[in-house]
C-alpha cells in the first residue's frame, strides 16, 4: 500500500528522518513508535505532503507521490489526521464532516449517515459547534472526517494523546473494524506503545530519525530489551 | 413628527452605508482572518473608474459593474502579490501590509484622479419621496442603496452556510494546514476571499458616492464608523454587520439631529465601549471568543 525508501528530511540544519525505509501493508494496521523527538511527526507530514522530502521516495499503491502536494492527497485515497487533531472548532459536527467528503466531490447524505452510524455520540449533536466536544468526540470526529474521503490508507497522527484509557481501547477497536470489514490500511503514530502494539498488526521502531526495529507487533511486545530501551514500558 | 421620520429615514439610509462597508470587513475576516486596512482606498480607486467612465459618457450601469469587476480583480491582485508572501506568518504582518497599502492606494487616487471634488451622479432619483402632500427624506436612489446591502448581506450569509465552496473558504481561514489536509486549495481561497471583499468593497465606495461629492478621501469618515459596525456585530457575521451599522446610523442620526452633530464620534465610540464590554464578541459572535 506505502513503500518509503530511504526518506531524509529536516527543518534547516536539524535532520529529522535519516534514511527512513519502511512499508505499510495492505489491509493492516502498521504502528511507527518511538520517544518524543524521534521523527513520527515528521514522517508523517512528509509522507503527506505537508513537508519536504530532502530526498528518498514515497510510493502510494505502485504511485510515486513524493512531491504531490498535501491538498492533492486526500483524492488519491491517503487521509491524514495530524498531530492534535484538528478539529475546525468553528464549524459545526456535521459541516466538519461534509468538508472531509469535499475532497471527493459533492458530498452524499448516505456517506454522512455510514459515518454517523460509526460514532453515534456524534450523530446526536450534527449541528452543534465542534468547539463543545470533549477529546474523545473530537478523536472520532477528526476520523469520521478523514474517513468522508474514501480513503484506502489513513494516517493517525498519535490518536490517543490526551485521552482516558477506555477511549483509547474504544477507537482502537473501532480502526481494527474498519481494516478487518472494509479492508483500509492504517499507519499510526503513536508514543504509547503498548496500546499500539496492542491493536496493530506490524510495528516500526524510530529512533532519532532511524528505524531501529521492524517486525511484528507480536514481536516487538515481546522483546524486552527493546520495549525498555526505546518504548518505556 | 416630521422630523421624527427624516431623522430615522436618514439613520437608515447611513446605517446602511455603514453595513456596505462592513460587510466587506465581515468577508474578508471570515475569508482569511485578518483585517483589510486599505479597504478604502481600494473602494476610491474602483469609484473613480467608473467615475472616469460616467464623465467620458458611458452608461451608469456599466460603470458601476466594470467597477466592481475592477474590484475583483485589484483584490485578487493584492492578494497574491502583496498578501501571499506573508502567509503563514503572524497575522499582524499581512495587518501592517494593509495599513502601507492604505498609504499607496490613497496617494494613487491622489496622483491619478487628483484631490478636486468631483460630482458622482446618483444610481437613480435624489428627490425626496411623497407622501400624501409632506415629502419625506428618502429617495429612489437610497432604496437602491438598502435593496443592494441587504442583497449583498442575504447572498454572505447563503455563502458562508449553504455551499461547499462557503465552507471550504471558511475551513481555509480557521485552519490552513488542516484544510489542505482535507484537500482544499487554500491558496485559491484565500485569492478568492480576497477578490469577493473588494468587490462588496467596491459596491460601498460606489453607494457611498452615489449623488454626492468625491475626493480622494471622500470615504475616510466611513472608515472608522464601518468597522465600529463590523465589531459591533462581531466580525464573524454578515447579519450582525447590517445590524452593527443600522444601530450606529439610527444613533448617529438622533444624536446629530436631537443633541448636536459634535456628539456623533462620542457616541459612536460609546456604543462600541458598551457593546465589546458586554459582549467581547460582538453582537453575533459565535459560542468560543474571537482572537484578534
Amino acid at each position: 500500500m506505502l513503500k518509503i525508501s530511504d526518506l531524509t528530511a529536516g527543518y534547516g540544519p536539524i535532520t529529522a528522518l535519516r534514511g527512513v525505509s519502511l512499508t505499510a501493508e495492505e489491509g493492516r494496521i502498521t504502528a511507527v513508535l518511538g520517544a518524543n523527538g524521534a521523527g513520527k511527526t515528521t514522517l508523517l507530514r512528509t509522507i503527506s505532503g505537508l513537508h519536504r522530502a530532502e530526498s528518498g521516495t514515497v510510493e502510494l499503491a505502485g504511485q510515486t507521490i513524493t512531491r504531490v502536494p498535501a491538498d492533492k492527497m486526500p483524492a488519491l485515497g491517503m487521509s491524514h489526521v495530524p498531530e492534535g487533531r484538528g478539529v475546525i472548532t468553528e464549524l459545526t459536527i456535521d459541516e466538519n464532516l461534509r468538508l472531509g467528503g469535499l475532497a471527493r466531490g459533492r458530498v452524499k447524505s448516505e456517506e454522512l449517515d455510514r459515518i454517523y452510524s460509526l460514532f453515534p455520540p456524534l450523530d446526536e449533536r450534527r449541528h452543534v459547534p465542534a468547539a463543545t466536544l470533549s477529546g474523545g468526540e473530537r478523536q472520532m470526529l477528526v476520523i469520521g472526517r478523514a474517513l468522508m474521503a474514501r480513503p484506502t490508507l489513513l494516517l493517525l497522527d498519535e490518536p490517543s494523546l490526551g485521552l482516558a484509557p477506555r477511549i483509547v481501547t474504544q477507537i482502537f477497536e473501532l480502526l481494527r473494524g474498519l481494516v478487518n470489514d472494509e479492508g483500509l490500511s492504517v499507519l499510526l503514530v503513536e508514543q504509547n506503545a503498548r496500546s499500539a502494539l496492542s491493536v496493530a498488526d506490524h510495528g516500526i521502531v524510530l529512533n532519532l530519525g532511524q528505524v531501529v526495529a521492524d517486525d511484528s507487533a507480536a514481536t516487538l511486545a515481546a522483546d524486552d530489551g527493546l520495549r525498555h530501551a526505546y518504548l518505556g514500558f | 413628527m416630521l422630523q421624527f421620520t427624516n431623522t430615522a429615514l436618514a439613520g437608515l439610509v447611513l446605517g446602511m452605508i455603514f453595513a456596505a462597508f462592513a460587510l466587506a470587513l465581515v468577508l474578508i475576516w471570515r475569508s482569511t482572518r485578518i483585517l483589510n486596512f486599505a479597504q478604502a482606498p481600494m473602494a476610491v480607486l474602483t469609484t473613480y473608474i467608473a467615475l472616469v467612465m460616467i464623465e467620458d459618457g458611458q452608461s451608469y450601469w456599466l460603470a458601476f459593474v466594470v467597477a466592481l469587476l475592477c474590484g475583483l480583480v485589484l483584490g485578487a491582485v493584492v492578494e497574491r502579490v502583496v498578501i501571499r508572501p506573508v502567509e503563514g506568518k503572524p497575522d499582524i504582518n499581512a495587518v501592517i501590509l494593509t495599513l502601507g497599502l492604505f498609504i499607496v492606494f490613497k496617494s494613487a487616487a491622489e496622483v491619478i484622479f487628483g484631490t478636486k471634488l468631483r460630482t458622482y451622479p446618483p444610481s437613480f432619483g435624489v428627490r425626496g419621496l411623497s407622501v400624501g402632500d409632506t415629502t419625506i427624506g428618502i429617495t429612489t436612489s437610497d432604496f437602491f442603496t438598502i435593496g443592494a446591502v441587504l442583497a449583498t448581506m442575504a447572498v454572505l450569509v447563503a455563502l458562508f452556510r449553504f455551499t461547499d465552496l462557503g465552507l471550504k473558504m471558511r475551513a481555509a481561514a480557521n485552519n490552513q494546514e488542516v484544510a489542505k489536509l482535507l484537500g482544499v486549495k487554500v491558496g485559491a481561497m484565500l485569492t478568492l476571499g480576497w477578490a469577493l471583499a473588494a468587490v462588496v468593497g467596491s459596491l460601498s465606495g460606489l453607494l457611498i458616492a452615489s449623488g454626492g461629492l468625491v475626493q480622494p478621501s471622500y470615504m475616510d469618515s466611513i472608515v472608522v464608523f464601518g468597522f465600529i459596525a463590523a465589531v459591533i456585530g462581531g466580525l464573524e457575521s454578515p447579519v450582525g454587520a447590517v445590524v452593527g451599522g443600522l444601530l450606529l446610523g439610527f444613533s448617529l442620526s438622533f444624536v446629530s439631529g436631537y443633541i448636536g452633530a459634535q456628539l456623533v464620534a462620542l457616541v459612536a465610540l460609546g456604543i462600541l465601549m458598551l457593546v465589546l464590554t458586554f459582549r467581547p464578541g460582538g453582537l453575533f459572535a459565535a459560542t468560543q471568543g474571537r482572537r484578534v
